[in-house]
């Protein structure tokens, strides 16, 4: 009974620090690691839009080749600068004084920021710029207020404004947020612009942990024989327990 | 010929005798429950940091510039080397849990009481080891919580008086926690502080079996020599070293093979939740590798919230409870003493909470709450009602020895069997 | 000296169990092979983890080599595994005289496993003109020193051009072989390597091969 309340008590701080932390409501990103075509979809983004200024300094070409299923001729032709080996890291030729200079503060590589950020604040972050008067770069972030990046993705998504819409709230007009939304100008819907930011977060969340997917395969063996082996086990203590009373 | 072989190493190196008095013929009590799991436990989880750790350290290297893309070299270039990270990482937080759970099985059956002090001040001297250990382990990957956890520890060897700053530049070697810092913290981490562990380790073991293990009943399993009947003895074939000495009563089982595999049972167990962990969710949430580590240290950059991880939570609430700084240091120092007085704060003479008064089954348990919530006040953001709490808990924390101490010079407690009673 | 009795059990004490004994027999073989095949496998990564790491054998990548600028009777020296490869292009008239030189050899077929296959041949190499080779003398591991314009006749009378070693005194011709009465005792290492063009030469792959 006492060994009871006092397993009890160990669940307790699970149950407590189950109220978060984060200040805006993040959205949750439904990725999938298996899915190969929006991670090659993600890795084209991020060496579109993103490799001028960010670097994925500890992941290999070649490596991201071989775990998206991506031919090594085609990768290099549609991924790598020329003049980069499939063996070299991913990196870009700003220099960090530069970078500081520019922006405020050297744009962070990008290898191990989703496990810093999590998926959900990367997905909600680049969904949530707007367009805001005065500001550097001209926009804004509900994830990261007055961040020091451009809205990179801007000709994807349109131009994004907090939209406001007139209601009639206890007999007077009032002007209500109802979130982002771009202004058609563009190349993607909005639907797609979500699939293309879910896409780009899969695969940052996989540069991450290129090996998420190997260790659970692994891991299940693993939990199968560990559950034949105590079977086992158990019955060889059982056995020789039995003589005592 | 093989048995030639065996007899002529015996003759010079006892291998066989040490096996037969240690891990063979030693009596142990036949009701070792679950809480007996965790000394075992203890001892292969530090066969895998060790091995582990020798195996991450033929990848790592220990400079301030390359520690950190070191740790992904591991976990990206190197064949299984997000194996080998996850095995250690995984493997730090479960020595805290077993150690923890080890320590409570001493706590709530007196196996601290005599003859088995020294025991108990081995093992703590084992925990302040590996609090040591895992601290400076902790700063080698050289992630943001890595720096700034070393940052503020090492700072607060500053508030020792009169040689409190000098002593400070002295750990670390240069003004600021440095590439100075890490080198020296792996020396330490990998062979310096291992080396003592394993000693301590090896001493803990010897000083059990010279007196013998506890039992949750409490009795005792060896009798004075000469005072029991023929069958009320031990049928299994005990070693002469505790033959000669006591009489061992009908109520142990030979460690080889019955302890033996009621230990392997415990390890498979504890093996599907350890591998579980290691290969599904290494992170547990932030809280075995936390996700401001994956950002390279920065001096220029403090993070939000610095915190220890989790091991450390209940000690660091108990240093932020005090307002002062020195005061706050003599207070988490003071907290673990407490715990390695224990022997001399129980002043009763009964050992297992089965047989002793609610009051004390209460204590325990209160003790076990206290310590945890102080580890969720210490290891979650600030804040105003957490200030008043963490002093409370504070309070209540060594309330349990003061309390403890009182009590239990004439407590109420119930006739402890002669007999192990399962 | 101590007995070790297995299972601690002084039988003339307690009654004998026959049927467990046969159960226990088949449990303790189970229960060790299974074990043991969880132990070979926990060793894998620790004993994996030891070969060429994705970093080692990015390094140890092939190596393009451009071939157009060498001036005939011309050397040029690349890096491929940390290893220095000579490129040399040889003329007709030293292409001519190799085989003057065979009785002076000690392995003028190239019998020794020193070549890929398509260079065990008269010229050691996939094209005459052009002679690949690792720059590494095969006594004790020095880089030999090319001479040429009259500069090897010192070593090898009638012979323009080869390559001499200072350390030990090796001499090798201008196929890499080795000659007699030094201390190397096998040819140069020709590595493996292809032509991707008339101009580029890979080192490290050999045509078809993976």
């Amino acid at each position: 009974m006492k060994n009871i309340i006092f397993v009890l008590f160990l669940l307790l701080p699970i149950v407590v620090n189950a109220a978060g932390g984060s200040k805006y409501p993040l959205d949750k990103a439904e990725y999938d690691l298996t899915d190969k075509a929006s991670l090659q979809s993600g890795a084209q983004t991020f060496m579109n839009y993103c490799l001028g200024c960010h670097q994925m300094q500890y992941q290999r070409y070649q490596r991201t080749f071989e775990d998206l299923g991506i031919p090594l001729e085609l990768g290099q032709e549609n991924l790598q600068f020329t003049g980069t080996k499939p063996g070299d890291h991913i990196k870009n030729a700003m220099p960090t004084e530069s970078g500081a200079k520019w922006f405020g503060a050297p744009p962070p590589d990008l290898t191990l920021t989703g496990r810093v950020r999590g998926a959900d604040w990367l997905y909600t972050y680049l969904r949530t710029f707007y367009a805001e008067e005065g500001t550097t770069f001209g926009v804004n972030n509900l994830v990261f207020a007055n961040v020091g990046m451009p809205h990179v993705l801007q000709e994807l998504q349109g131009v994004p404004r907090k939209t406001y819409e007139k209601m009639l709230v206890d007999g007077e007009m009032v002007d209500r947020y109802v979130g982002i939304k771009a202004d058609g100008s563009g190349q993607l819907s909005a639907a797609e612009y979500d699939t293309a930011v879910l896409d780009l977060v899969n695969y940052l969340v996989y540069v991450g942990e290129p090996s998420r997917l190997q260790s659970e395969n692994i891991g299940r063996w693993v939990m199968i024989f560990l559950l034949v082996l105590l079977v086992l086990v158990y019955l060889l203590k059982k056995d020789y327990w039995r003589d005592v009373h | 010929m093989w048995k030639n072989l065996m007899d002529w190493v015996e003759y010079r190196l006892p291998i066989m005798r040490v096996a037969n008095q240690h891990a063979i013929q030693y009596p142990a009590p036949r009701n070792m429950n679950v809480w007996y799991m965790f000394g075992f436990l203890a001892t292969i989880v530090l066969v895998n940091q060790i091995v582990t750790g020798i195996w991450l350290t033929m990848s790592y290297t220990p400079t301030a510039e390359e520690a950190f893309a070191s740790v992904e070299y591991i976990m990206r270039d190197v064949e299984y080397g997000y194996i080998l990270r996850y095995m250690h990482s995984t493997g730090a937080s479960a020595f805290f849990i077993v150690i923890y759970l080890h320590m409570f099985r001493g706590m709530i059956y007196g196996s601290y009481q005599k003859p088995r002090e020294l025991l108990w001040l081995f093992g703590m001297f084992i925990y302040l080891a590996l609090m040591a250990e895992a601290f400076m382990g902790y700063v080698l990957p050289w992630g943001q919580m890595s720096y700034w956890g070393a940052q503020v520890i090492v700072s607060l060897f500053s508030a020792i008086p009169v040689i409190g700053p000098d002593l400070v530049i002295w750990i670390q070697g240069d003004y600021v926690i440095s590439g100075a810092t890490l080198n020296r913290f792996f020396a330490l981490h990998v062979i310096a502080l291992p080396l003592v562990i394993v000693i301590l380790v090896f001493l803990h073991i010897v000083a059990l079996h010279e007196v013998g293990s506890n039992n949750p009943d409490g009795t005792n399993v060896k009798r004075k020599k000469g005072s029991l009947r023929e069958d009320e003895k031990t049928k299994y074939k005990i070693h002469e070293y505790y033959t000669s000495k006591y009489d061992i009563i009908d109520d142990i089982v030979p460690f080889f093979p019955h302890i033996v595999l009621k230990d392997l049972v415990g390890f498979c167990i504890f093996l599907l939740a350890f591998c579980y962990i290691m290969f599904f969710i290494p992170e547990m949430g932030g809280y075995f590798l936390e996700a401001p580590n994956f950002e390279i240290a920065n001096p220029l950059k403090t993070p939000e919230h610095i915190f220890p991880v989790w091991y450390f939570t209940p000690f660091y609430a108990i240093l932020k409870a005090v307002p002062h700084k020195l005061g706050g240091v003599i207070a988490m120092f003071s907290a673990i003493i407490c715990l390695a007085l224990l022997p001399w704060v129980d002043r009763g003479k009964v050992k297992s909470w089965r047989y002793r008064c609610g009051l004390h089954t209460w204590n325990l348990l209160t003790f076990a709450a206290v310590f945890i919530f102080l580890g969720y006040l210490g290891g979650t953001p600030q804040e105003a009602w957490k200030i008043t709490a963490s002093q409370i808990a504070t309070i209540m924390y060594f309330g349990f020895f003061v309390l403890l101490f009182i009590y239990s010079k004439n407590e109420r407690t119930i006739p402890v069997p002669a007999r192990i009673t399962e | 000296m101590s007995n070790v009795s297995l299972d601690a059990h002084d039988s003339s004490k307690t009654e004998n169990q026959p049927a467990s004994s046969n159960r226990r027999r088949f449990l303790t073989v189970a229960t060790s092979v299974v074990g043991g095949i969880g132990v070979v496998g926990a060793a894998v990564p620790f004993i994996a983890s030891w070969n060429p790491s994705i970093k080692a054998k990015a390094a140890g990548a092939d190596i393009e080599a451009d071939i157009s600028k060498i001036q005939p009777g011309q050397l040029i020296r690349v890096i491929w595994r940390s290893q220095p490869v000579w490129i040399a292009r040889r003329t007709p008239e030293l292409l001519a005289s190799l085989s003057d030189f065979d009785d002076q050899l000690k392995d003028p077929n190239s019998d020794e496993e020193q070549q890929p296959a398509f260079a065990k041949n008269q010229y050691r190499s996939l094209k005459e003109e052009f002679l690949v080779l690792v720059g590494i003398c095969t006594h004790l591991g020095c880089s030999p020193q090319h001479l040429k314009d009259g500069a090897f006749e010192e070593y090898v009378e009638g012979a323009p051009e080869g390559f001499f070693c200072p350390c030990h005194g090796s001499k090798f011709d201008m196929a890499g072989r080795v000659f007699q009465n030094v201390p190397a005792g096998l040819n140069l290492v020709v590595p493996p390597y292809m032509y991707i063009d008339d101009n580029t030469i890979l080192i490290g792959s050999e045509e078809g091969a993976a």
